[in-house]
């Protein structure tokens, strides 16, 4: 009878389909994929419809919403709203950057360290293992102060502490397709290394894949908008929401809104693409 | 009516639904079980045995619901019963064996403390109980043995402390889900006699499911048969067996391999209807030789006749089952061996400890034989056949293809040598990539193996599922969309992709139904006539072994204990554990000697 459970016939696979798409799940995924275009809409289309220039003083100081400035006025009184509709560029951009690269030496590292085993596998993990031992911010701090404070070290050194993380995601999920039959069946042809697990062991990955490309990502988005708020990456006036965070908190109770309109986009942003991820994640077999 | 003769299970109407579509798992399935007596359900996967057997606790899968029917134990209605009724009636009354006894047990739960979960009462008593219980079932008594943990006792025992555990609360009425699946022969055996002797001693009546009729003819008084969710035939097992009256029960008795009577399996038609798929009128219509339009029009009622209940429209047609025709077995001309092994030992290394699994086997396979390695889990068989494709670095020895010294890594192999010894997977659902297509997983071992262009080797799938009897379109077709016989069949494909001279085949059907099983070994036999194939035949299974392989060679904890040609090791074993497994190995004959003549 497991025989049964095991392999389901195409009607019962269209139906396990069918029925997820009826679960409430799928709505929480359909609001997500709204939310999720609507921020990618704003950052893209934001700076073309932001009422006025970002960086030039309009008012006073934290002045609430009015009809003239939508969401009020910051710090420097600067127009909160065009602020929000250009500031999403840079964290998102450096953000997806700084993700790729984490990506692309995470699967290397981890899907070798996972499939050869042995002494590579030692090496990488235990470099790993000191890597992920430094707190993170204290980490990004080390490499600012090494390769001088900008965007590229900080996007540096987000990376590879994220490319620690996936390369010990990705080498348990390869570590567990390694003993798979068809593995070692294309071991016994001879194939190469690399054949092998980009041909068999990379597709099959690719749903655990999928539940963590999500958060890497939020991850980054999150570090580098910390980051910025310590003050270590964009510098001010550069219309940032991180940035803007911190530098109207000192404004909370006249014009919060200057903080938590930001902080409301970034929000959203994380739960979206980690509702979306888990739903592509879900797809997997 | 006397004690013995009273009915403690009674089914009746049946029916079992997938509860959010309301399709049929099981439908219209009547029984009844007595006191003192074994019905053994047989039937292939899909059939709905183990939904059958759940249901008779009052219980049903996530996702299926009993729908209708009675079930009366001991008189009394158990889909009447609420929840806290069902608690105290499952064990006290029905209780239930698994078939995975070392997933059943609670890892992290002593044996005392598993006990004491089933039976309920104070500390002292449920010990007391738990003793007895242990001691029905010839496993130690003692504190010792009841303070072990799960992992500390083999796979026989963990078993039989199962049926202990099933046994503790005396009910009337014991199910058991394929219990002896999974484990040795030798074990097998002695697990069926141990079920067979409490049947009378205990006075219980045992609903024994199974997909092996062999077991199930060693201890059962009746049979049922299922196939597609009904009850196709049932009476007592001598009868079902000798003269089978539904085409499906005389086409599962041809196709179940018997080590007693090496013979040509007649393999089924066609597989199993799915739920959602199963046509109107008999299920079995379209895989049966004598199926007319009434039969696709309406559905057989089980009629009495004789002496069982067959759902058959046809039944005084069906023939008697085909005599068993001994295989003949032909002069093969020996000239220099396509593969030699000479003194292979590999070993394990677990916790700092080397465990040698293989220990100087030699051997060596000539063009066109099939040599079955036979032993038990652990004898080290799937070792020495890993080691030969070069999966497993073994410690010492050497193996020759074709007189020339094969390297023991893969890599410093010759492409020639790494073509022409090809291994096929025990696990048909583990052997193919999931996310690639039949085709491109063919077409890519091609090319892997000789340059062609992309049309070529597309051509040369074609030819190859055409070779192994699946339709072209299946080219197109993901794993998931294949059934188990169909994906090893793909799986034997693409070892032949390469154009090998040597298959080792490891436990290549046991993952297979029997009728599915059947197919498979006719077509390695074909293969081995067509092409000229060197086999390797990796099983635990002496009736498969019976019925393709000619030459044999017994293993036990790594060493080659006996070996010869298969019908003299079969009829005459010489060594002493050779005995051991023939005598244990289930039969038909063992049943009933004169039943087949």
């Amino acid at each position: 009878m497991t025989g049964v459970a095991a392999v389901p016939s195409r009607v019962m696979l269209r139906k396990l389909t069918s029925r997820r798409l009826r679960r409430p799940k799928s709505w929480a995924t359909a609001i997500a994929v709204v939310v999720l275009g609507s921020i990618i809409g704003l950052v893209i289309f934001g700076p073309m419809i932001a009422p006025y220039d970002p960086n030039t003083t309009l008012g006073s100081t934290y002045m609430q919403s009015s009809k003239e400035f939508l969401l009020g006025t910051d710090a420097l009184g600067r127009d909160v709203t065009s602020r929000v509709l250009t500031g999403g560029q840079t964290v998102l951009m450096y953000a997806a950057v700084a993700t790729v690269l984490a990506y692309i030496a995470g699967l290397a590292l981890g899907m070798l360290a996972g499939f050869v085993r042995g002494s590579v596998d030692n090496v990488v993990m235990r470099i790993v293992d000191v890597l992920l031992a430094f707190p993170t911010l204290v980490f990004v701090l080390l490499l600012a102060a090494a390769f001088g404070r900008g965007m590229p070290s900080i996007v540096f050194a987000t990376a590879l502490i994220q490319a620690t993380a996936v390369a010990r995601i990705i080498r348990t999920a390869t570590l567990e397709q390694s003993v798979r039959g068809f593995v070692e069946a294309a071991v016994a042809r001879g194939e190469r290394t690399h054949t092998v697990l980009i041909r068999e062991i990379l597709p099959n990955i690719a749903p655990t894949l999928a539940a963590d490309v999500g958060l890497r990502f939020t991850w980054s988005v999150l570090l580098l908008a910390s980051v910025n708020f310590l003050g270590l990456g964009l510098q001010p006036p550069t219309a940032d929401w991180g940035l803007m965070i911190s530098e109207n908190r000192g404004g909370m109770d006249l014009n919060p809104l200057a903080v938590l309109a930001p902080a409301a986009i970034l929000g959203a942003l994380t739960v979206s693409i980690n509702v979306i991820s888990d739903a592509w994640a879900d797809k997997g077999i | 009516m006397s004690e013995h003769d009273k009915v403690a299970l009674s089914v009746r109407g049946l029916r079992v639904v997938v509860a959010e579509s309301g399709l049929p798992i099981v439908d219209g399935v009547d029984f009844d079980v007595h006191r003192d007596e074994v019905l053994g359900i047989v039937g292939e996967s899909g059939s709905g045995k183990t939904t059958t057997a759940l249901a008779v606790l009052g219980y049903a899968s996530s996702g299926a619901a009993i729908d209708a029917g009675t079930i009366a134990v001991d008189g009394a209605s158990v889909l009447d019963m609420t929840d806290r009724e069902l608690r105290a009636f499952r064990g006290d009354r029905v209780s239930y064996v698994p078939q995975n006894a070392g997933r059943a047990l609670n890892p992290s739960f002593r044996i005392s403390t598993s006990f004491a979960d089933v039976v309920r009462s104070p500390a002292g008593a449920s010990k007391d109980k738990a003793s007895s219980s242990l001691a029905a079932v010839d496993l130690p008594t003692g504190d010792e043995f009841l303070r072990r943990m799960p992992h500390q006792l083999s796979g026989g025992q963990q078993q039989r402390v199962t049926i202990a555990m099933a046994l503790s609360g005396e009910p009337s009425v014991v199910v058991m889900d394929e219990p002896t699946t999974g484990l040795d022969v030798v074990t097998q055996a002695s697990v069926i006699e141990e079920i067979r002797r409490l049947r009378t001693s205990r006075s219980i009546a045992i609903v024994y499911v199974s997909h092996d009729l062999a077991v199930v003819s060693q201890l059962a008084d009746r049979i049922a048969v299922m196939y597609a969710g009904r009850i196709v035939e049932v009476g007592p097992a001598e009868q079902i067996l000798a003269r089978p009256r539904h085409p499906y029960t005389r086409g599962l008795v041809e196709a179940t391999p018997d080590h007693t009577r090496p013979s040509r399996l007649v393999p089924m038609a066609g597989t199993v209807a799915q739920i959602g798929e199963r046509p109107t009128g008999c299920s079995f219509a379209p895989r049966c030789e004598q199926s007319t339009t009434e039969c696709t029009v309406e559905q057989p009622a089980l009629v009495q006749q004789w002496g069982r209940a067959v759902a058959c429209h046809h039944a005084s047609e069906t023939a008697t089952v085909r005599p068993r025709v001994p295989i003949q077995v032909d002069e093969r001309p020996c000239d220099a061996p396509v593969l030699e092994v000479h003194g292979l030992s590999a070993s394990h290394r677990s916790r700092g400890e080397t465990v040698v699994v293989a220990s100087d086997i030699n051997f060596e396979l000539y063009k066109g034989e099939c040599v079955a390695l036979v032993g038990e889990s652990g004898s080290g068989k799937t070792t020495i056949s890993r080691s030969l494709v070069g999966l497993k670095i073994p410690d010492s020895g050497s193996i020759r293809f074709h007189g020339e010294p094969v390297p023991t890594r893969v890599r410093r192999r010759t492409p020639a040598q790494r073509q022409g010894i090809q291994y096929i997977f025990q696990d048909p659902f583990d052997a193919l990539n999931p996310r690639r297509q039949v085709g491109d997983e063919l077409s890519h071992t091609i090319r892997a193996f000789r340059r062609q262009s992309r049309r070529d080797a597309s051509r040369e799938v074609d030819a190859l599922l055409d070779r192994v009897r699946l339709p072209k379109a299946t080219a197109s077709r993901y794993p998931r969309q294949l059934s188990g016989g169909e994906r090893q069949r793909v799986a034997i494909a693409r070892a032949l992709a390469s154009k090998p001279e040597v298959l080792i085949c490891d436990e290549i059907t046991s993952a297979l139904d029997v009728s599915v099983q059947a197919a498979v070994l006719e077509m390695l036999t074909d293969l081995r006539n067509d092409l000229g194939l060197s086999m390797l035949l990796i099983t635990h299974d002496l009736g498969v072994v019976s019925v393709v392989a000619d030459r044999v060679l017994v293993l036990r904890n790594g060493i080659i204990c006996e070996t010869g040609a298969v019908q003299d090791v079969l009829a005459a074993p010489q060594h002493e554990y050779t005995r051991k497994l023939v005598a244990a190995a289930p039969s038909f004959v063992q049943l009933n000697e004169t039943a087949y003549g």
